[in-house]
């Protein structure tokens, strides 16, 4: 876990970014003010490797999910570029116009139907909510015949039925004849983000979302969704965009950690060194506030050395974004927006501290 | 100071009785703060109903005693419960409270009602006392005339726990206080919650399924699994030398941020509390199980001074 990965980088992400319209006013419509905009996502670079379990963490209302989302695209970016490796068994079947000279293919562009479902196939995302994800009124069976109906795998039922019973054993849901009749509301829990995790799965894609998949989950089984996860990509070539506010479980699990704020990455790098030697002013606050099973903590005030809480998307303050609540805050701070700098290797920091001005 | 004994509280639903808090044994004294672990389902919340003498029907409290200062709680009418212990000595901290504030109403009408129904006061009397309430829980005097939605998260928190001071009560329960919060407003608040307990002495049950925070609090650990209490001891003993094979599986389970101790998990899932399982309540996710444990619930044991568990490892030995 958390180890180095040196798999060839099969996404990148490029100054991505979405806006959501926010409502106007009657004021602000009789005015014909400009319209205002919730910045979720406001420029995120980054690439995933094959292999690797790369990780967004981050407080509530950071991007997170968003940023997942628009990776599995399930939402539009408002602009920037994603770029995706398909294998070579899918990248055989698109036209050479739509692949740069890497092998990359740009996601951004108009894409025929058929490569674009496929190319979709290869992306799949899993959940927070294990009870709001699965449809109640369909049995296990039929949630994990959907994927594979809509992209034409089986050629018969008795086909289907061996690649469902396949996919249920491999999460464990075992005998699979037991769990393939019943409905969401016969499952726990965790049974049921085990379903989430086999329909995703299913199709064999190269690179899995998964939004909070154990935040829902009582603790004490949480470790056996995050073992099946790693042990899934043990026995497959896939790589993980694992999204979580908990960095003690990022910590356990990720290879690299992008930690996001108000809908930037602030800082990313492999896990070791984000976690043991955080250079944003964020991270060390977001470090030093998580809490520990030591029972001698009860004598001791935790210290954190940032004030206030997180300002609102609609409403992001200029230059370096976290500048209000910073105990370094300098002028540049309140006036330019820090550029990305490689401070070791690998290891990459938005902060004003750390780039020349 | 509280004396909780044999506290039976159990929900009388069409599909059986659920028995949610069953059995269950502690005392807390004055200044201490207890802290109750336990996974979702466990009873915690009914515990807490319990002893506001608040429990939603169709649960009761069908047996035990709350010796709150000597007097039962457990036997009071509503009225005399109104009148002597809610609030006044006993006051809590509901699960998702800060959701629940009143959307029309500013935090001082919020706040002033209970002074001006249950202590004669003036307006202007109850509004000094909290203005300095404010000022206690870290607000300044501007929030008086803000309505909720003008919060954040942590802000409606900080109302909560001041409206629960609000009476000085000699207990307060918090349930989840902290569970809804983002990482870097849960240290904010557990600051709080130290200070409070540091400056008015007063005693706490700090209910929470995350043993993180409870050892940034608790004094002695209450660990419940499916409406039992199968571990009481101080924080030390609890953390440091863990004897019911529940306690120990939940410690295993929690990834630490300054280590990369691998984790562990319990198999299975809690059982459901209509028709638990037979002796061991955990016997089916134990890995130790004996043959007793499926047939005898075990006792409570005290296995140092101040540690019960109630394990047949421990019993039988
Ligand atoms: N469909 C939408 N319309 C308008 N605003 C949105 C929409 N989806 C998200 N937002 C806003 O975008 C910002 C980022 O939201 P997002 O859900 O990506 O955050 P997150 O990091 O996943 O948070 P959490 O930890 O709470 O899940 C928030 O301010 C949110 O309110
Ligand atoms: N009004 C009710 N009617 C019937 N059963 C109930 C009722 N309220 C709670 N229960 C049941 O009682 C048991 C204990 O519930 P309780 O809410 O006390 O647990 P908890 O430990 O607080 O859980 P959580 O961590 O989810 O808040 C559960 O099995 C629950 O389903
Ligand atoms: S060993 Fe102790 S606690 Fe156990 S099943 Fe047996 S238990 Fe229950
Ligand atoms: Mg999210
Ligand atoms: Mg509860």
């Amino acid at each position: 876990m958390g180890g180095e990965s040196n798999g060839q980088v099969i996404f990148k992400a490029i100054d991505l970014k979405k806006y959501f319209p926010l409502r106007r006013s009657l004021k602000e419509i009789l005015t014909f003010s400009p319209g205002r905009f919730v910045r979720a996502v406001d420029g995120v670079t980054f690439d995933i490797r094959l292999g690797e379990v790369f990780c967004l963490v981050g407080e509530s209302g950071c991007g997170k999910t968003t940023t997942g989302r628009m990776i599995a695209r399930l939402l539009e970016p408002t602009s920037g570029k994603m770029l995706y490796k398909p294998t070579q068994e899918t990248l055989s079947k698109v036209p050479p116009k739509y692949v740069d000279k890497d092998g990359y293919v740009d996601l951004s562009q108009k894409l025929p139907k058929r490569i674009d479902k496929l190319l979709r196939q290869e992306i799949q995302i899993v959940f927070q909510d294990p009870f709001g994800s699965l449809n109640p009124r369909m049995t296990v069976y039929n949630i994990l015949k959907e994927p594979l109906i809509v992209h034409n795998i089986g050629s018969s039922e008795e086909e289907r039925r061996e690649i469902i019973y396949r996919a249920l054993s491999e999460v464990k849901l075992t005998p699979p004849e037991q769990f393939m009749e019943r409905y969401p509301h016969m499952l726990s829990g965790g049974q049921r983000q085990r379903v989430s995790i086999a329909r995703a799965m299913i199709l064999r894609p190269t690179l899995v979302v998964t939004d909070e998949p154990v935040s829902m989950l009582d603790v004490s089984i949480r470790a056996e969704i995050l073992q099946l996860m790693l042990d899934m990509q043990a026995s497959r070539n896939l790589a993980y965009v694992f999204i979580t506010h908990d960095l003690a479980v990022a910590n356990y699990l990720c290879t690299r950690i992008a930690v996001m704020y108000l809908g930037r990455i602030v800082e990313l790098g492999p896990t070791d060194l984000v976690i043991n030697n955080p250079q944003h002013p964020y991270t060390k606050a977001l470090i030093a506030a998580v809490p520990e099973p030591d029972p001698s903590n009860r004598f001791k005030i935790r210290e954190v050395p940032i004030k206030g809480e997180v300002p609102s998307a609609a409403n992001i303050p200029p230059g370096c974004r976290f500048h209000p609540r910073c105990p370094y805050v300098m002028d540049v701070c309140k006036r330019d927006e820090p550029p990305m700098v490689e401070v070791e290797p690998g290891h990459f920091v938005a902060c004003w501290l750390h780039a020349k001005h | 100071m509280l004396e909780v004994k044999g506290l039976r509280t159990y929900y009388f639903t069409l599909k059986g009785v659920v028995k949610a808090v069953d059995n269950v044994t502690f005392s807390l004294g004055k200044g201490e703060v207890l802290g109750v672990a336990g996974e979702s389902g466990s009873g915690k919340s009914t515990l807490a109903w319990s002893l506001m003498g608040y429990v939603p029907p169709p649960g009761r409290i069908a047996g035990g005693q709350i010796l709150l200062d000597g007097e039962d709680v457990a036997k009071m009418s509503e009225d005399e419960l109104r009148r002597k212990v809610r609030w006044k000595k006993v006051s809590m901290i509901f699960q998702g409270a800060m959701n629940a504030l009143t959307p029309v109403f500013t935090i001082e009408d919020q706040m002033a009602e209970p002074f001006i129904i249950h202590m004669n006061m003036t307006k202007r009397e109850a509004r000094e006392r909290i203005v300095e309430l404010l000022k206690e829980v870290g607000l300044d005097e501007s929030f008086l005339r803000r309505y909720p939605h003008e919060l954040s998260g942590g802000q409606k928190q900080r109302i909560v726990i001041a409206m629960a001071l609000l009476l000085n009560p000699e207990l307060v329960i918090a349930d989840e206080p902290t569970t809804a919060l983002d990482v870097v407003v849960q240290a904010q608040i557990m600051n709080l919650f130290k200070k409070i307990k540091k400056e008015y002495n007063i005693s706490m049950i700090f209910i929470t399924h995350d043993l993180s925070i409870i050892a940034e609090i608790a004094d002695k650990v209450a660990v419940m699994y499916a409406g039992k209490v199968v571990e009481l001891g101080t924080s030390e003993q609890i953390f440091l030398n863990p004897q019911h094979p529940y306690t120990q599986g939940l410690l295993k389970s929690i990834p630490k941020l300054r280590s990369k101790e691998k984790i562990s998990w319990i198999p299975g899932t809690p059982p459901n509390l209509v028709t638990p399982p037979p002796g061991c309540r955990f016997h089916p996710r134990c890995p130790y199980v004996m043959d007793v444990c499926k047939r005898d619930e075990p006792p409570m044991v005290e296995v140092e001074p101040g540690h019960f568990v109630a394990c047949h490892l421990i019993s039988r030995r």
